[in-house]
């Protein structure tokens, strides 16, 4: 069944095949029915026609993305070929950490539809490797034997967040899920339409930056998009415009134009007819395909009588219910004429809409997958609804509210027809959405246009499931569609019902998809036993049986709090270095470009609890849909035991593959040098960076060397301790691609220590403000190291703790607590050590200065210095000892280090040092001679 | 039962002696813990609090203990450990590490240990798996993987802790201090060392993400203070079972403290080194003296002792040596004279020894070359004469470089004591000349 070949080795030819239509008169692109592909040499041609699954060229030769392709175009030359599609995801791309999620074990042919938005849906037509058999498998039902490896299964989607039961109907009329969507900021889809009106203006994002001029950027985007969808029309392949947003935005907008050809679909259904009664033809799929099309031509008949009344009767209760459906039910024939008598809320979309009326049959249109053009309407319909449901939609597409309006004069009566068969099985769409709609406005992203467009139309399949409750059943179910509310977190049974009622009618309709679906259910389940193997196991500390105790007292309190572990709540006095690494991140992150950044500084000036308050702020952002989803990866040479082991890191944190240092370097820079359709941006930092260093400098060179690659997203920041460490270590082409983004962060001064510990207590008065000041100026003096700060401060309150004589009436630590813990941790404890020397040590100490001061050098040997010791002895009264023991008494010395000695095999010709100045050791010695 | 008492308070002597053997070399060979650690009380506050945070709190921590050699460091951290494990809540809580720079000379050697002591998944038995690279990783992992309150503290105690700062980039000390400091798995790391300088061999990087917490073991003990110490560390228990042995044997030991002759022993003792391993060998030696016929520890017995541990070891090896290497040592002594310590080769040596020979030997035959060859290499096995060049196979023998290792003073003593030593060899070791 597998039909694609791998690449660099042969070379394909793609040929449109088919009659082209004409598809966007101004953009003069075209769209064809099918592909054909031939390598080389070799007569076999494969055609692939949209409604098929494809096999797409990635990074990985044996796991190439899957997808399923919804339209080809091209421009006029026939030289550019695109495809559209819908993407599935293989367990390997879903994030490491989200994998869990999945709760089972994963079939090996597994793989997930696609509901993200990160990921662009246009490709080029020519990275088409092939195409691959996908079955659906009811979430119920185990997966299939493992007959042939060929056969891909979906049983799950995926929307970046969680993994969801697949809709059956998604899979067997997939292009309606994937309409060329404008991304749109959707931020409240279960706000009621009649909600605040929203102008025309920026949408402004409640911004978790600290920054100004984030906020004015994040104005501006949207200020952009707003004027692309409003007029700018000509810059259709406006793809290095540097902003994502505007890039996505003329991304639509070309997609828009391009669906607005006015073709009949009468025609293409024909052409759709003879393409798969055509002999040549081997793509089962496509059979398939057509004889679903042919069923429901004759279904149309049937159902045609119906609809008729259906849509007479939703018209109804669209003008009494809410103008979300109003805009459903546009009616026949005046479709350039805004609809004031009916609704409320019409009127307050028609300004927007206003003189664009002639765009909006293209934009029905847009982009109809050409196997499946029944569909239309749910390819047209999200977009209706997705304006009338979210307010802020209505800037960029504010003509969808009429889209309907065309129904009975360009598509064929056909078309509704379909629709209406379709409701039924789009009513458990619906119910599926309710669920997940509670917990989607968050995660959309106002750039995305994938998600969003999902959303939309899942929306709108839920207005039309209401439409045939009210006509078929009375249910209960409308309020839950409008307002999706916790209820519906969890599948109540009523709904079920509904949904099984809903089923039998989707089985009549769709006759023979329906037993394909049945006989899967049949095939015997395959179990995977999963071997709990050493490596895959989650290694963790074993967990305390009593919790850990709370702090008691405000001294505990503050120790708490004070700890180098406790995540402050913000990191006072990195105000400017966080902004411009902030800035530079984001404005990579932004255009999908890469770079690289060194920071140095001295160990404790915050580096890399900045670079990752700086990733919590983006990954927040990200989240906010301010800027695309990015994936942040951190390594550390201290963290591994070789520098080449950073490949292994890297890619296991990518992708969670375990291998060698030599074939890791290998993978990665496959990723990283060829392009990928969905790729997101890595944020790399390497921290301890020095410690990559080897003889050839390759590991660097990698890392810097990624990121200028036109296809790697990569923005790698490193962090040292060293300002001059690219000239000090690195060859020249490294320290050349390293670039010139440095940055270094002074060490603290005392007021940024002062302040650094007063935002650490938060108010928690536990010292005296001279007490503070004493140990910031001291340590400011000494390091500017915040860790010694904080170390200190806590010493300080154990003191308080320990001098008082209750711990609970302890007061606040003051000057002469804070005094004993600077003493304690910087006093040097030689000259302690040489006063709690036992004599003979005093001694043989009192010698090594003697017998220095008669050679007029800093070194002697033990047997010089030996011969003092005696004579000294002898002066003070002492029995001399033996050299043996003197021996000993100057090893015990040198193990103190207060000597520095030569091996001892030397024995007594080892040469002696003192580690400690003359002066101090005199000193010392002084009290004890008084 | 009285009657059994009876019996007991009377227990013939040789069970009551060997009674006593078996409880003081347990108390001198380091089996068993003193109850209280003398002498470190506030040392012992602020590691037991510490550690107890740790246990309870799981507030991480680092924390060096500094003293010299025989300090009691590793008796201190046992007692606080013994200690800490009374407390119930903490007895299942705590995982405690022990490593040792002597035994984990590497950190691969280390992170197996450390794997192996915390009975991660990737230990089976006493085996870990994985290599190297994938042991740190994995260690990494388990400890990021927990948490402040929940997961349960670890300590790691490293004994000879400076060797650890040896260890290629220091990345064991890295990343045990690197989770102390962050908010992951609770850990002490527990440094012993006797260097004083040790946080001069840790890197900058490592440096500052240890605490700086050091506690200091020096004693300052006075001679009283000693005095005392000894006394109570050849005392009997309260629980002797013979009470009338005990009686006696506390009162002797006593008496025996306030002997001069004692006092003098133990004040060399005292001036030489302050710390309780030399006195526990020293105590060792006399206890060893006692029998069931000498039933207490006389004067005498200590100072054999002393005189035992004080011994000078090369003069002991003096003795032991033929005439002929004697001589030879002579010879070697004034060649140091005349050349004021400047090495000599065997044939200088030999010169020397002929020129005696010639002169003024009565007694001494003339021994062929090979046969002083032979006794010259004696005395470079014996260490007393050391070779100064590094490369020795080059040079012949006979022309080597040689330095002697024994103090003048050394020799003239052995010459005293050496039995039946020739006059005329005697007044050679005088005078080269005379």
């Amino acid at each position: 069944m597998v039909r694609y070949f791998t690449r660099l080795r042969v070379r394909r030819i793609y040929k449109w095949g088919g009659r082209p239509y004409i598809f966007d008169r101004k953009l003069k692109s075209y769209g064809f029915e099918y592909l054909n592909m031939s390598v080389e040499g070799q007569e076999a041609v494969t055609t692939v026609t949209p409604g098929q699954y494809i096999l797409i060229e990635g990074n990985d030769d044996e796991y190439p993305f899957v997808a399923k392709l919804l339209k080809l175009f091209g421009d006029e030359s026939h030289k550019q070929k695109k495809a559209l599609v819908q993407w599935f995801l293989r367990l390997s791309e879903v994030p490491q950490n989200k994998k869990l999620l999945l709760g089972r074990s994963p079939h090996p042919q597994e793989i997930f539809y696609y509901l993200g938005r990160a990921c662009d849906d246009e490709i080029n037509a020519e990275s088409i490797l092939g195409t691959v058999h996908v079955q659906h498998v009811p979430e119920d039902t185990p997966f299939p034997e493992p007959g042939t490896k060929d056969t891909l299964y979906v049983k799950l989607s995926w929307d970046t967040k969680a993994f969801n039961v697949l809709d059956p109907v998604l899979m067997q009329d997939t292009s309606a899920s994937t309409p060329p969507k404008p991304a749109l900021p959707l931020f409240t889809p279960c706000a009621s339409p009649t909600a605040t009106p929203v102008s025309r203006g920026p949408v402004h994002h409640a911004l978790p930056t600290p920054d100004p001029t984030v906020m004015r950027r994040a104005g501006s985007v949207s200020d952009t998009r707003a004027t692309m969808s409003a007029g700018k029309r000509s810059t259709l392949e406006a793809e290095s415009i540097h902003s994502a947003s505007k890039l996505s935005a003329s991304k639509i907008l070309s997609a828009k134009r391009r669906g607005s050809a006015a073709d009949t679909p009468g025609v293409r259904k024909k052409l759709q007819l003879s393409i798969g009664a055509s002999p040549g033809k081997k793509m089962t799929r496509a059979d398939v395909l057509c004889e679903l099309l042919d069923e429901e031509m004759e279904s149309e008949k049937v159902v045609s009588l119906k609809l008729s009344s259906s849509v007479s009767h939703s018209l109804q209760h669209g003008c009494s219910l809410s103008p979300m459906r109003s805009g459903c039910k546009t009616p026949n024939g005046q479709r350039r004429f805004p609809w004031k008598l009916t609704s409320i809320s019409l009127d307050r979309l028609s300004p927007t809409a206003l003189g664009e009326q002639d765009f909006s049959s293209d934009l029905l249109l847009a982009v109809i997958p050409l196997a499946l053009e029944d569909e239309v309407f749910e390819a047209g319909l999200p977009t209706d609804a997705g304006s009338a449901n979210t307010p802020k939609k209505r800037q960029a597409t504010p003509r969808r509210n009429y889209v309907r309006g065309q129904k009975p004069t360009t598509p064929s009566r056909r078309k509704e027809s379909a629709m209406a068969i379709r409701e039924p099985a789009l009513g458990v769409l619906a119910e599926e959405d309710s669920e997940d709609s509670p917990m989607q406005p968050i995660a959309l992203t106002p750039r995305s246009k994938r998600k969003s467009a999902q959303l939309v139309s899942l929306r709108i399949r839920k207005q039309l499931n209401l439409l045939d409750n009210t006509q078929e059943l009375i249910s209960d179910g409308d309020d839950d569609c409008f307002v999706p509310s916790k209820k519906e977190l969890q599948s109540s049974s009523d709904e079920e019902k509904t949904d099984s009622e809903e089923e039998t009618v989707a089985r009549k309709t769709r006759g023979r998809n329906c037993k394909t679906s049945v006989r899967t259910t049949h095939k015997t389940p395959s179990k995977k036993v999963t071997p709990s193997t050493p490596r895959c196991a989650t290694p963790c500390i074993p967990s305390r049986t009593v919790p850990a105790r709370q702090p008691g007292n405000i001294l505990e309190e503050a120790r708490a709090r004070l700890h180098v572990s406790s995540v402050p709540e913000s990191l006072p006095c990195r105000e400017q270095e966080f902004q411009d690494i902030y800035n530079f991140v984001e404005s990579k992150v932004m255009d999908g470009t890469g770079g690289c950044m060194y920071i140095s500084g001295v160990p404790g000036t915050g580096k890399t609890a900045t670079i990752h308050e700086v990733i919590r702020c983006l990954q927040h952002a990200s989240d906010m849909d301010e800027i695309p989803t990015f994936r942040f990866i951190e390594i550390n040479g201290m963290k591994m035991t070789d520098p080449h082991q950073a490949y292994v890191q890297i890619l296991q944190k990518l992708t969670d593959q375990k291998v060698t240092a030599d074939h890791a370097a290998a993978l990665l820079e496959k990723r990283f040098s060829n392009p990928a359709p969905k790729k997101e941006t890595t944020v790399l930092l390497v921290d301890e960076l020095d410690l990559l260093w080897t003889r050839k400098q390759n590991v660097m060179y990698n890392l810097f060397d990624w990121p200028t690659r036109r296809h790697a997203r990569l923005v790698v920041l490193t962090i040292a301790n060293t300002m001059d460490l690219p000239e000090r270590i690195m060859i020249n082409r490294v320290a050349s691609r390293l670039g010139l983004t440095r940055m270094s962060f002074q060490p603290y001064s005392f007021k940024q220590l002062q302040q650094i510990i007063t935002s650490r207590l938060n108010k928690v008065k536990a010292f005296e403000e001279d007490a503070l000041q004493l140990v910031s100026r001291k340590v400011a003096a000494l390091s500017g190291d915040a860790r010694r700060c904080l170390d200190i401060c806590r010493r300080a309150t154990e003191i308080c703790e320990h001098s008082a004589s209750h711990p609970s009436s302890a007061g606040l630590v003051k000057m002469s607590h804070v005094m004993e813990a600077l003493d304690e941790m910087f006093s040097s404890s030689y000259i302690t050590a040489i006063r709690c020397a036992s004599l003979q040590e005093q001694l043989f100490l009192r010698a090594v200065i003697a017998e220095f001061r008669r050679l007029g050098l800093e070194e002697a040997t033990f047997q010089q210095v030996f011969v003092q010791h005696r004579t000294l002895s002898r002066v003070e009264g002492l029995q001399p000892i033996s050299l043996s023991e003197g021996l000993a008494v100057c090893q015990r010395l040198g193990a103190c280090r207060l000597l520095l000695l030569e091996a001892s095999r030397l024995d007594m010709l080892q040469r002696v040092r003192l580690n400690v100045s003359q002066d101090d050791v005199l000193y010392a010695l002084k009290p004890v001679r008084d | 039962m009285s009657k059994r008492k009876v019996k007991e308070t009377h227990m013939p002597v040789g069970e009551c002696i060997s009674q006593v053997q078996m409880i003081l070399r347990e108390r001198f060979c380091h089996q068993r813990l003193p109850e209280k650690p003398v002498g470190m009380e506030s040392q012992h506050k602020h590691l037991l609090e510490l550690l107890r945070r740790t246990a309870v709190h799981g507030e991480s921590n680092s924390v060096l203990i500094v003293g010299p050699r025989g300090s009691g460091k590793t008796m201190l951290l046992n007692c606080v450990l013994r200690e800490l494990l009374e407390v119930k809540d903490v007895n299942k809580n705590v995982l405690p590490v022990h490593l040792n720079g002597l035994l984990q000379t590497d950190d691969r050697i280390a992170l197996k240990e450390i794997t192996r002591q915390l009975n991660l998944e990737n230990v089976v038995g006493d085996k870990v798996f994985g290599s190297f690279a994938e042991n740190l990783a994995f260690l990494l992992e388990a400890l990021k993987k927990g948490d402040r309150s929940s997961s349960r503290p670890v300590l790691f105690i490293l004994d000879e802790f400076d060797l650890f700062a040896h260890h290629k980039n220091q990345t064991l000390l890295y990343n045990l201090l690197d989770v102390s400091q962050s908010a992951q798995a609770p850990v002490a790391v527990i440094g012993l060392t006797c260097r004083l300088d040790v946080l001069e061999l840790l890197e900058k990087r490592v440096k500052s993400r240890f605490s700086h917490r050091q506690i200091h073991l020096l004693s300052s003990l006075s001679f009283i203070q000693y005095l005392d110490n000894v006394r109570s560390q050849l005392s009997l228990p309260q629980d002797f079972p013979d009470t009338k042995f005990y009686d006696e044997w506390n009162d002797s030991i006593k008496t025996l403290c306030e002997d001069q002759l004692v006092v003098d022993v133990l004040q060399s003792h005292y001036n030489s080194s302050k710390d309780f391993r030399s006195l526990q060998l020293l105590l060792m030696l006399a206890l060893s003296r006692v029998s069931a016929s000498k039933p207490a520890i006389k004067p005498t017995d200590l100072l054999e002792a002393s005189r035992v541990c004080m011994v000078d070891s090369k003069a002991n090896i003096l003795h032991g040596l033929s005439i002929l290497e004697l001589c030879l040592i002579i010879a070697m002594k004034h060649l140091n004279d005349i050349y004021e310590g400047e090495p000599f080769n065997f044939q200088m040596v030999h010169n020397e020894f002929k020129k005696f020979l010639q002169r003024k030997s009565h007694s001494i035959h003339n021994f062929d070359k090979p046969v002083v060859i032979k006794a010259f290499e004696h005395l470079q096995q014996l260490e007393l004469i050391k070779s100064m060049d590094s490369s020795t196979a080059k040079i012949q023998k006979e022309y080597q470089l040689m330095k002697l290792l024994l103090d003048h003073s050394q020799i003239m003593e052995a010459l005293q004591k050496y039995p039946q030593c020739p006059t005329d060899v005697k007044q050679w070791a005088m005078s080269a000349f005379g």
